[in-house]
């Protein structure tokens, strides 16, 4: 069957290619594009590993097909630090000690990106909930959710600062 | 994981999408939040050669609510009812069961639509349908008909829509004003199918149960209407001897398979269960707790 002709938009940057439609949008992303920071831990939509935000929502990327996501546009874990400087998410997950193997981290932080997009304040419990679809299995997720509150802090400060 | 490759379509209208299932037949599949078919599709328990993706479709996006009906366009997605105020105002079990529904990032695609539509037993929204009295819009070649949610789900994965018919619209009468409710879901971790799991909504009159209305998630091939442990309520105070014969009115009907959620037996008795529970919230919110 003939390949599709995908463009989108990947970290504010127009990307194209042609692909089949069947091919997964984490796949395309990790293969195509070459950014590899979005893992593919499960491949069943349960392990958020493979978490990016598409059209303003956080989704797992490899329950998505390449042809869904036609004309969308997408963010990556490395859109967080355009300028070279931590973004407030992955300072906190330094900071606290919000990782440990790192599989799951860039999942995580795009998560958490969209969460504090949504809930900017958000309490533990509301942390707990947000991050539900993404396993960790080294931290045991208490110091996942301190780094979800340090940025959270550290961006609500950024925000009052600039108003 | 590959999929079977497929022939994409993204239709902008329900009419162009008709036309596209009545010309690929039974190659042809509808797609919205993709988070049942992809994974069927990956383990090629489903390989449609035409996949036509509706998320275009922007007149199946609208929540509405007039003249006593809500209504649920088919591309509603869990988040955006979880979200909306109309459905907490109305109707609130819808909201506490989408919360019970998966993770975040899978309630941004699931769709209303394609919860109630596909006929997969572990679906939450079904049994939630049968309890409330919702009516399912099919669209075909020949116009509109209504099919209701108690008669919709004949097996699983088995339903009463055609292969060139698109369900656009959930349509559920709102439940009176003070009615109690609850979806009670027993599962073993985020994002896993319920062991069992009871919806129900009633109404009290005199501090008797004037009406009551009961169905069950996944103890069968298909969602259950638990039409006799509703009447089992209806003209008791809820006391301890009627929540006791709805109980095991909703266990008489409950044919749960063995699977790893456990053994027949027991995810009969987790039906129970969560009847219970359910009966006892419904009924603390209808008296204003």
């Amino acid at each position: 069957m003939a390949k599709m002709h995908i463009e989108m938009t990947v970290n504010g940057r127009s990307v194209d290619g042609l692909a089949e439609p069947r091919m997964l949008l984490i796949h395309f992303l990790r293969e195509r594009l070459g950014l590899t920071g979005a893992h593919i831990g499960c491949e069943t939509s349960h392990c958020g590993a493979c978490t990016v935000d598409l059209n303003g929502q956080s989704v797992k990327s490899c329950t998505v097909f390449v042809a869904q996501a036609n004309g969308a546009e997408v963010s990556t874990i490395e859109g967080m630090a355009p300028a070279g400087e931590l973004h407030a998410i992955q300072e906190g997950f330094t900071q606290e000690h919000g990782l440990q193997c790192g599989f799951c981290t860039p999942g995580m932080i795009m998560r958490t990106y969209r969460l504090l997009q949504e809930n900017p304040d958000p309490t533990e419990e509301e942390i707990r909930v947000g991050l539900s679809g993404n396993i960790c299995r080294c931290t045991g997720y208490q110091n996942i959710v301190k780094a979800v509150r340090y940025a959270a802090e550290k961006m609500n400060a950024a925000k009052e600062a600039a108003e | 994981m590959i999929p079977a490759n497929f022939e994409y379509h993204r239709p902008s209208s329900v009419d162009e999408a008709i036309s596209l299932l009545t010309r690929y037949g039974d190659e042809g599949r509808l797609l919205a939040g993709g988070h049942s078919l992809i994974p069927l599709m990956k383990t090629r328990l489903a390989a449609p050669s035409h996949l036509i993706d509706i998320q275009a479709i922007d007149d199946l996006k609208q929540v509405g609510e007039a003249g006593g009906e809500l209504t649920l366009g088919a591309l509603v997605t869990q988040a955006e009812l979880i979200a909306s105020e109309t459905v907490a105002d109305t109707c609130p079990i819808l909201r506490e069961a989408a919360l019970l529904i998966a993770d975040p990032q899978v309630r941004y695609c699931g769709t209303v639509g394609g919860n109630v539509a596909n006929g997969d037993p572990g679906n939450d929204m079904p049994a939630l349908m049968m309890c409330l009295g919702a009516r399912y819009a099919l669209q075909g070649p020949d116009g509109e008909r209504e099919v209701a949610a108690r008669d919709y789900y004949e097996a699983a994965y088995f339903t009463a829509i055609n292969e060139d018919e698109v369900l656009t619209e959930v349509r559920i009468p709102v439940p009176a004003a003070g009615h109690g409710y609850a979806y009670s879901k027993m599962k073993r971790k985020v994002g896993d199918y319920a062991t069992a799991a009871t919806a129900v909504v009633l109404t009290l009159k005199g501090g008797k149960c004037a009406s009551a209305s009961i169905a069950l998630t996944n103890v069968g091939q298909t969602p259950l209407f638990a039409e006799a442990a509703g009447q089992a309520l209806v003209g008791s105070a809820v006391d301890g001897k009627a929540i006791a014969a709805a109980v095991a009115a909703a266990e008489q009907i409950a044919d749960p398979v063995s699977d790893m959620r456990g053994p027949p037996d027991f995810r009969r008795h987790v039906a129970g269960v969560m009847t219970q529970r359910a009966i006892e919230t419904a009924l603390s919110r209808a008296k204003g707790g």
